[in-house]
């Protein structure tokens, strides 16, 4: 029982690492008022540029860091559509989603061809010295990348809302119209958090192909970033939230893969779905009390 | 003299039409780079890509087998955005049906086609409403937002039919994850000898025109309309806003479902877990590039199922991955988002006079900024 509770909060930690990443992306982009759904597509691009990179260079680091650049880019186009030309979010940020899955693709099938079997490279080590820790090595022993996740939520905290461009991120999110009046330049304050956001997402889609799985498949992101769509009303657009809210779907998801594996009899498929359906009963309950960004889905037009 | 000004105004209503023809040609010229990079010849793929699907029977064939979900879940996600009810869910909903179809398809058998057929259809369109229900009502009584709601129900309902498909529904004969083929009697029949084309495309185009009549030619069409454009002033002009946009998605839902049932019932006979690759988020690249127009969109749908032919035409001629075809989809879609932002603008003649002694200019031209 032991042993199985430390592997589960050990897989949980895994699992919740991605999570924790792009919510804290989409963070940033809704708290300046932007939807971005490009994340789904965002995340994917972040898994094949940091396998692609990582691989080639053959340090990993360069895998994450070039991943971190493709989403930054990917975050800048939000920008172009929807801060620079104002059209609809949802319909520009499932674009890019679509865009950007079709590149990945492409090039990938443009470097590997059709392999059988997914190429795959030597992934992140965990961490030894915390492994070797009694009892809680097993929890401790994580990717690197995992404790940068956990760091990144404080910093998010103290970011949004200990600096003076945290407080213009909200203000733009909040009141564009303010904002601009007091001098915030709203445009460029909505770019600077979407760049921000396609980083943290893309290091999401890394995190999967250069640490959990050392591969890059077709399915790698599996509706992962509408899992971050979903955490950020879940955790009210707070980024200590959004840690419990990644740990909770993590533990549920960590949860579902040992009992699979326990070869329980059970539809796992009932587990997958639990969050999703948790997620839209909280929105129900929340209704009117979710606390939406005021200027979200909200083009900011200058007259 | 007179010279070219840029003015924020409606522009002519002949450069609306253009406006796609515009963004196709941007786009065609951005993904060329893609062609180039797969060591192909830009002009040789496009050919391959846009003309070599319509010059044999059998691809052009196909090119309409493509387009028919399309034309479905076009019209399903132009009737909901037309409303301004964001229906993201449409590919959910397209599940909804093929799961429905796929259910039907199997206790229908004893019916007679002219029956079954029907039944599937509506069975169909019920499951789609369904499915698109509870965000619909989440919408109208607590003001939950409904690009969420529906789009977290996508991924919902994959697991729904993962199950089925690995558990009680798994196929007896087979083993493999999917389900028992419908009954014969359920099938949409074929349309041309021995070619896929099935009576879905027929109800495709059917649904098509209704959409315009509903739109144009109804009260629940203006009222659609009138809530889309603005659900304030909709409710100030008396439109029950609520009830409109509650009827436009489950009529969404149901058109959506439609497509499932077309897809299982024309050409799988079972339901299988990809029975869309992403049929429903195509369907919203089809009804911005229609302009929510209902002509626009089925045109729209076919050009789109021609680039969809067609990348695996490109694929199969010159070795340029097909996911070029996905590619030039989304591209498309996101510059002709831009592109609709020129209708704003209007370019105008307009005689240069001398500057100092024009009053208009100094009201309102740049040329007296300070910089």
């Amino acid at each position: 029982m032991e042993v199985l509770l430390i592997g589960l909060l050990a897989a949980t930690l895994r699992v919740a690492t991605p999570l924790i990443l792009g919510t804290l992306g989409e963070l940033f982009a809704e708290r300046a008022g932007i939807l971005n759904l490009g994340i789904e597509g965002t995340m994917f691009c972040g898994a094949f540029v940091g396998f692609v990179v990582g691989g080639a260079t053959g340090n990993l680091w360069f895998g994450v860091l070039a991943a971190i650049v493709s989403g930054i880019f990917a975050g800048l186009l939000m920008g172009l559509m929807s801060v620079r030309l104002g059209v609809s979010q949802h319909v520009s940020g499932l674009g890019i989603t679509l865009l950007l899955t079709g590149l990945s693709l492409f090039g990938f099938r443009l470097i590997y061809g059709e392999p059988r079997i997914p190429p795959s490279i030597q992934p992140f080590t965990k961490l030894s010295i915390l492994g070797q820790v009694p009892i809680l090595g097993e929890i401790l022993g994580q990717y690197a990348l995992t404790y940068i996740a956990l760091a990144l939520v404080p910093v998010c905290w103290w970011v949004l809302y200990r600096t003076n461009f945290g407080l213009q991120i909200r203000a733009v999110g909040e009141n564009p119209e303010a904002a601009d009046a007091a001098g915030v330049n709203v445009f460029l304050t909505r770019y600077l958090a979407l760049a921000i956001a396609g980083g943290l997402m893309a290091a999401g889609g890394a995190f999967l192909s250069l640490a959990q799985l050392g591969a890059f498949t077709y399915g790698i992101i599996a509706g992962r970033g509408w899992v971050c769509i979903a955490l950020i009303i879940f955790a009210n657009w707070q980024p200590v939230r959004v840690l419990w809210g990644a740990l909770l779907f993590g533990g549920v998801f960590a949860l579902q893969l040992r009992l699979q594996t326990l070869g329980l009899k059970l539809p796992y498929e009932a587990f997958l779905a639990l969050p999703y359906l948790v997620t839209i009963a909280a929105l129900a309950v929340a209704g009117r009390n979710a606390t939406y960004p005021a200027a979200l889905l909200k083009a900011y037009k200058r007259e | 003299m007179t010279r070219l000004k840029i003015e924020r105004a409606t522009a002519p209503l002949w450069v609306r039409p253009l406006i796609p023809v515009i963004a196709a040609v941007i786009t065609f010229t951005l993904t060329a780079t893609l062609v180039i990079l797969a060591k192909a010849n830009p002009l040789e793929a496009y050919y391959h890509f846009l003309i070599a699907p319509l010059s044999s029977r059998v691809s052009a064939i196909e090119v309409l087998v493509k387009s028919t979900p399309l034309l479905l879940v076009g019209a399903a996600v132009t009737f909901a955005f037309s409303a301004g009810y964001w229906n993201i869910g449409a590919e959910g909903q397209l599940y909804a049906g093929a799961v429905a179809a796929a259910w039907l398809g199997t206790i229908l058998g004893n019916l007679p086609a002219l029956i079954a057929v029907p039944v599937m259809l509506l069975g169909g369109f019920v499951a789609g409403m369904l499915w698109a229900l509870t965000p619909a009502l989440l919408k109208i009584k607590l003001a939950v937002d409904e690009v969420v709601t529906t789009l977290l129900l996508n991924t919902v309902i994959l697991f729904v039919v993962s199950y089925l498909l690995n558990g009680p529904w798994r196929d007896p004969v087979s083993g493999w994850p999917q389900s028992p083929e419908i009954a014969s009697s359920a099938m949409l029949p074929r349309l041309l000898p021995q070619a896929r084309l099935h009576l879905g495309f027929v109800i495709g185009l059917l649904v098509i025109v209704a959409l315009w009549f509903i739109l144009s030619r109804t009260s629940l069409g203006l009222k659609m309309r009138a809530t889309g454009l603005g659900m304030e002033a909709a409710r100030f002009a008396g439109v029950n806003v609520n009830r409109t946009i509650l009827t436009a998605a489950l009529i969404s839902g149901g058109i959506a479902g439609m497509a499932g049932v077309s897809e299982v019932a024309g050409i799988h006979f079972h339901l299988i877990d990809a029975i869309s690759p992403g049929y429903g988020y195509t369907g919203i690249i089809i009804a911005m590039l229609g302009g929510l127009n209902p002509f626009g969109v089925g045109l729209a749908a076919l050009f789109i199922g021609l680039l969809s032919t067609g990348g695996q035409t490109v694929s199969r001629a010159l070795g340029v991955p097909a996911y070029l075809g996905d590619v030039v989809q989304a591209a498309l879609l996101l510059v002709t988002l831009g592109a609709f932002i020129l209708q704003n603008y209007r370019l105008r003649w307009v005689a240069n006079e001398p500057r100092s002694s024009s009053p208009l200019h100094a009201a309102s031209g740049n040329e007296l900024k300070p910089d």
